[in-house]
């Protein structure tokens, strides 16, 4: 008998079931990579240590450091300008930890360190078909190459650590179709905050995103990478597009991918991934991607997002009480007034970087807008990773990002979190390249308007909230 | 941990609909390497002003808010980052249930690993018990039922296992490392 359609989520699914889930256990489902980096594991690992387990498989496993670590260079004391002593604990006992267990860590101030997003597909270790997990809510990246890819807690991190499984129930499917094409000044950014807007920052919760559609087939990895690590901001654990020749290309001969014929039993295999014809999925939403304009978002939460050109909306409009004073506040903490234009809202700061926009496309991007011309604003530039800046620096985009005007950083977290010191003033506004506007995200009391890397540059240049369009 | 089966607490209500993990623990508390200690550091830019005194407008900071172990907020608490931190810290500061008309999953995922329990009403006894803050609730893990102002005992949804978990004070750990044979045969077949 022919076996039901099946989607790509189910596909991975069913591959990875030690055992699948009954009424009163949950699936124990097998993780083929797991990232660790400093600020969710120190307690798994101590978990370890209590219970005298060693890691079961560290061929599966790979770390780095990014969130407590500095982006500016060693001191000419060989020192890292590490923000506080605590920072530089952590970041110590993750090299510890690695050592002890014997774990794969690429740490501070070697080759291949980087925001953890960005060096696991980098180094090749995120493949179609896997299960990928990370004690990261922005995990979900890794599904632009077709994988099951979201975050867990530390604890989970411990669990995966001694025994390469997570105890989970299987979500249901939301398809997000985007049809079209995106126009000119409009990228994967723009996408994602327009589909954020129209589910909600709670609307993905309990599923999985698959996005599929002219639109997202002409995406490059680094594009769809993108798209995929701000489902959760939709409330969605993972996001993923099915695999094509676009990852293939992207993969082959990358470090941890495999090789030879290996590498062609591997294509074979991830060509079945896609979903089948006639696949069902619990949910369905479609968007026009021909009609999307570059988008910003105005408030508190990444739902909060409207076209560029747009007003601040209005909570008198609002007839859901709940919804209204959820506005009202937002518009407070910006320090907006309902119905003002966003086009033209002056800033103190840009920051181009982070898993969501800290790749070599993105800082490419920026340069194109800033090329020739200079900050009026405060600007970092923060490449997510050792490679990215290699790369950026081999293109020359250093120089010209310099001669803008613009701060050349170390690879990290950076200003996306703000906890290594890079982060904003109490009421400052920045124009941010990462995934959350929260209030604070940035730095207690800053203000943070998410936007593509062109946008960031073009308001970068004007020192206000600025169409990109026009500067193309 | 500790078996939880009857909880019985006066309610602190924080009505804000998407309170994310950013507000719960901000990013700057979470360079520690243990879990301990974090209450102090629960909702801290809500809680302390400037000069780090406490914000007597802050609901946490009221009188009648201390000793109170149910938190009743609004929809979509616990969006946002996967930190583990903001149950450590929830628990911590002495919270032992969130109830919410909807809670984020890794957020849930990880309440349910520290014993805080994330509850899921419907939108007219969440409506009920937003109305009433300070009144006292009682959550029977057990019969999965919350008795909400007005002396209704409302069902609640929890994952068997995780309430089995709850129940008895044991951990997922546990049942995983049971598994290591049929992981290892899983291994095997690949």
């Amino acid at each position: 008998m022919p076996s039901a359609p099946r989607t790509l989520l189910e596909k991975i699914w069913d591959g990875h079931l030690v055992r699948a889930e009954t009424p009163e256990t949950p699936a124990v489902l097998y993780v083929d990579l797991h990232l660790v980096h400093e600020v969710t594991s120190p307690q798994a690992f101590s978990l370890l240590r209590e219970r005298g387990l060693p890691v079961r498989r560290l061929d599966r496993t790979l770390a780095t450091m990014d969130h407590s670590t500095p982006t500016l260079p060693r001191g000419a004391d060989g020192r890292w300008p590490f923000i506080d002593a605590q920072a530089e604990a952590q970041v110590a006992q993750l090299s510890r930890n690695a050592a002890e267990f014997g774990m794969e860590l690429h740490g501070l101030g070697t080759e291949a360190q980087g925001v953890i997003h960005v060096f696991g597909p980098e180094m090749g270790a995120t493949q179609p078909g896997m299960t990928v997990v990370c004690g990261d809510s922005h995990t979900a990246t890794h599904g632009a190459f077709g994988a099951l890819a979201f975050g867990i807690g530390t604890s989970e991190v411990g669990h995966v650590l001694a025994t390469q499984c997570l105890l989970q129930r299987r979500p249901r499917t939301l398809a997000v179709r985007v049809e079209g094409r995106l126009p000119a000044g409009v990228g994967a950014k723009d996408l994602i905050l327009a589909i954020i807007a129209r589910l909600g920052v709670g609307g993905g919760t309990g599923h999985v995103i698959e996005y599929l559609g002219e639109a997202v087939r002409a995406l490059s990895m680094e594009a769809r990478m993108t798209l995929c690590n701000m489902s959760i901001e939709a409330g969605a654990r993972a996001g993923m597009v099915a695999p094509d020749q676009t990852t293939f290309a992207w993969l082959e001969g990358r470090e941890k991918a495999p090789t030879g014929k290996a590498w062609d039993q591997a294509v074979a295999r991830w060509r079945a991934l896609p979903s089948d014809p006639g696949a069902r999925y619990d949910r369905e939403l479609t968007i026009d991607g021909a009609s999307l304009a570059p988008m910003i978002t105005f408030g508190t939460n990444p739902g909060h997002a409207i076209a560029i050109s747009a007003r601040v909306p209005d909570p008198a409009g609002e007839a859901d009480a709940a919804v209204r004073s959820s506005l009202q506040g937002a518009l407070a903490y910006m320090g907006l007034r309902p119905g003002q234009p966003i086009l033209g809202q002056p800033v103190d700061v840009v920051f181009v970087g982070s898993c969501t926009n800290g790749r070599l496309e993105d800082l490419r991007e920026a340069a194109a807008v800033l090329r020739g011309r200079k900050v009026k604003t405060r600007t970092l530039i923060v490449p997510g990773s050792q490679r990215v800046k290699k790369a950026a620096e081999a293109e020359g985009l250093d120089a010209v990002f310099r001669a803008a005007g613009a701060e050349w950083r170390e690879p990290g977290c950076s200003m996306c979190i703000a906890m290594n010191g890079d982060e904003l003033r109490p009421g400052q506004y920045a124009v941010s390249t990462s995934n959350r506007n929260f209030e604070g995200r940035q730095g207690k009391g800053g203000r943070t308007f998410l936007a593509s890397p062109l946008t960031a540059a073009a308001s970068a240049v004007t020192g206000m909230i600025t169409d990109v369009r026009g500067l193309l | 941990m500790n078996p939880i089966r009857v909880i019985e607490s006066r309610t602190v209500v924080l009505p804000r609909e998407n309170i994310d993990t950013d507000q719960i623990i901000p990013a700057r508390f979470l360079k520690v390497t243990d879990k301990a200690g974090l209450g102090k550091s629960a909702f801290a830019d809500w809680r302390y002003g400037p000069d780090g005194a406490p914000l007597p407008d802050f609901v946490l900071n009221r009188p009648e808010a201390q000793g109170c172990a149910v938190l009743v907020a609004g929809e979509n608490f616990g969006c946002g980052s996967s930190r583990e931190h903001a149950p450590w810290a929830l628990h911590d500061y002495g919270f032992r249930a969130v109830l919410s008309t909807r809670i984020a999953d890794i957020f849930k995922s990880n309440a349910l690993k520290n014993g805080l329990l994330p509850i899921v009403v419907d939108a007219a006894s969440h409506a009920a018990l937003v109305a009433a803050p300070g009144a006292t609730v009682r959550i029977d893990l057990e019969a999965q039922t919350v008795t909400i102002p007005g002396g209704a005992a409302v069902p609640f949804a929890i994952d068997g296992f995780s309430r089995y978990c709850l129940l008895n004070g044991v951990d997922e750990l546990g049942f995983l490392l049971g598994q290591a044979e049929a992981i290892a045969v899983f291994e095997g077949a690949r």
